[in-house]
């Protein structure tokens, strides 16, 4: 069986890519890819927009409309391009230091406004472009280059910073859940509306090796074990809640629905109703 | 043509819309927020985006982003905001997207006097953002000129691919005149230039010698790369010495090469002048009645050089002033235009006349140092 990546390949880009053997990114942007072909869009009407860090190098390796903005900025931008031309699919790739840290504002306010776009978050847990320095998701404790005797910060749960937003679709899963992750992108590409997908995925260059993971085996397995899927924690929350990890990840849909306006929709019909009401009076 | 009696920040929006503009993004912030608020009356019944955003950051990628779809886009900000939109505008500097910035000069630094007149983003309107880039900049001196100048600002940034900065000041933001406003069948409007190639043979940035590549719009068949990392004529990141070298080169050479369609003056009683006053926003206006009451009132033959594109830097105007007897340089700032003057005119002092406490220079403190000397 052909691969369906190898159709979305931007030929000029030079190989390998720039992400470290063993790295969870490529696994997200596979499941990307895959869901983009499944929706059956044309490369013409896809943009892919990034921010900076690691996960932001993505877009330019496949052969959409694609931009590498600035730190943090994607959403703007990305913002900018969907008013500009509502036709085009508009998909945000970013990290969890561009989208949560420096990009955090833009994205609560992203969440809350409703514009269908798609933010795919590729979360390791680390700035790893940088060297390996904590982010806002590094769990309490961690060892990182700028946390030599551990994190002393709480991280953030993104999705549910999202779902608080007002973000009409969120949903999480894992670079080792690339089938599922990929049905969520599926499900979010299709959603009207703001999606928001996390994935969390590897690092073991920065993270791993700092935090007595051994490769990039050790963490997938570790995905593996500690993710539980959201109906098993809520089962779990009323029978067991003991049982469940402070850092296990829960997985599924979390938010999908349709009871807030779409941002452009609104718009458009408002003024579609005004101009009607101009053209009655003679205006 | 319509005559109306507007504000200079709603003349900003009457040039923009003639000129083309449908998108706008911006953030509240005085003196600027008439900007906004006009845009927000305006746009959305002409089928364009008004967008106020959670940010001055915002804004800006706001804009630049739906230039990328091909419209013709405006932020409006004022000080601590201008701050604010150095970073986008360094990347719409150096991915070369069309895009005009308007700031309406207020007191700084930091929040310093939000509802009072200044000149001091003189400096920071070439060099506020980081590394080496070219820029285009606009300063208008009357509520005429902030319509026929914003519509230039589009021109420019269309025509040669760039951000251009409108850069007002308080005075003339509120200032209330008479402005005749043309449409767009009436005045001259550049568009700027698309692909003719096919897609596969289409490069975002030319053939790399080409000054000002065509850009094609995103969803328009023609599919490309942007990036702010050093890229090759595809869009793709590329950092060897000799590409990046030529591709800065290149965007310098754009701007440096069509200076004489670039850089806007005005002459007033320069002929015969012996004292010329050096001028460039509202700060022209006292000039231009001091050189009146110099001539008058004692017999000095005074004469005032009112730069419209203040940069790139007319240096070569200024050369041109080498014989005069005095050069005076009215702002409000501390000399950050006289500088300018100075790197060219080295053989006699440059007199300036300074003023940072929030209000305008009068044509009688320009008289007053003039005549003391």
């Amino acid at each position: 069986m052909k691969n369906v990546v190898l159709n979305y390949l931007r030929k000029e880009m030079p190989l390998p890519n720039v992400w470290c053997p063993g790295c969870g990114h490529g696994i997200i942007l596979t499941a990307i890819v895959r869901a983009i072909s499944k929706m059956g869009w044309s490369k013409d009407e896809v943009v892919l927009v990034s921010g900076i860090g690691c996960s932001s190098r993505a877009p330019a390796y496949l052969d959409f409309n694609t931009i590498h903005t600035l730190h943090g900025r994607a959403i703007p931008f990305a913002t900018g391009i969907k008013l500009g031309n509502p036709d085009l699919k508009v998909i945000v790739i970013t990290g969890d230091g561009d989208g949560s840290a420096i990009g955090g504002n833009h994205f609560i306010h992203a969440c809350r406004r409703n514009i269908d776009i798609n933010i795919i978050l590729f979360n390791n847990n680390i700035y790893g472009m940088t060297g390996g320095q904590f982010s806002p998701t590094t769990p309490n404790l961690a060892n990182t280059v700028t946390t030599p005797f551990g994190n002393f910060d709480q991280p953030f749960d993104i999705s549910k910073l999202a779902i608080a937003a007002g973000a009409t679709f969120v949903a999480k899963s894992t670079a080792f859940h690339a089938n599922l992750l990929e049905q969520y992108i599926v499900k979010a590409l299709e959603h009207k509306g703001i999606s928001f997908v996390e994935a969390i995925t590897q690092c073991p260059t920065c993270f791993g090796r700092r935090n007595q993971f051994k490769d990039a085996t050790s963490m997938m397995k570790w995905l593996k074990e500690h993710s539980i899927t959201k109906s098993k924690f809520d089962k779990l929350m009323e029978e067991d809640p003991g049982s469940i990890g402070k850092d296990d990840i829960v997985t599924g849909i979390f938010t999908d629905r349709n009871d807030l306006p779409e941002y452009i929709e609104q718009y458009r019909n408002k003024v579609q109703e005004l101009l009607t009401q101009e053209k009655k009076h003679g205006k | 043509m319509q005559i109306k009696f507007i504000l200079g920040n709603e003349a900003v929006v009457e040039g923009a819309l003639s000129a083309g503009c449908t998108f706008f993004s911006g953030y509240p912030i005085t003196p600027s927020s008439e900007i906004a608020e006009a845009m927000s009356r305006e746009l959305p019944l002409r089928d364009g985006v008004f967008l106020q955003m959670e940010d001055e950051i915002g804004a800006m990628g706001v804009i630049v982003g739906a230039s990328l779809t091909g419209r013709k886009v405006l932020t409006a900000t004022s000080g601590p905001g201008f701050s604010l939109k150095q970073e986008i505008l360094g990347y719409a500097s150096f991915t070369e997207i069309p895009c005009v910035v308007v700031n309406v000069q207020r007191g700084g630094p930091s929040t310093g006097l939000p509802t009072m007149a200044s000149q001091s983003d003189f400096q920071q309107a070439r060099w506020g953002t980081h590394g080496d880039h070219p820029i285009i900049v606009l300063s208008p001196s009357s509520v005429q000129e902030c319509f026929d100048y914003t519509v230039k600002a589009f021109n420019l940034s269309e025509k040669y691919r760039t951000p251009v900065i409108f850069l007002m000041d308080e005075v003339v933001g509120h200032l209330r005149e008479k402005v005749s406003i043309y449409d767009s069948s009436e005045i001259e409007v550049e568009d700027r230039a698309k692909p003719t190639v096919p897609p596969e043979q289409y490069h975002v940035y030319g053939d790399g010698k080409e000054l000002v590549p065509p850009l094609a719009s995103f969803g328009s068949g023609y599919r490309f790369h942007m990036t702010g990392l050093a890229h090759n004529t595809l869009g793709l990141p590329a950092s060897d010495p000799g590409n990046v070298v030529g591709f800065i080169t290149r965007i310098h050479e754009k701007i440096e090469k069509n200076l004489d369609d670039i850089i806007i003056h005005k002459e007033f009683f320069m002929d015969d002048s012996e004292i010329v006053l050096v001028t460039f926003g509202s700060t022209t206006r006292s000039a231009i009645s001091a050189a009146e009451l110099l001539r008058e009132k004692h017999s000095i033959k005074a004469g005032v050089l009112q730069l419209v594109t203040v940069w790139p830097y007319p240096y070569h105007l200024i050369e041109k002033l080498n014989n005069k007897k005095k050069i005076v340089v009215p702002e409000m700032n501390l000399g950050q235009m006289r500088g300018e003057v100075e790197k060219v005119i080295t053989d006699k002092k440059i007199l300036g006349v300074n003023r940072i406490d929030g209000n305008m220079i009068t044509p009688d403190e320009i008289i007053e140092k003039i005549l003391k000397g």
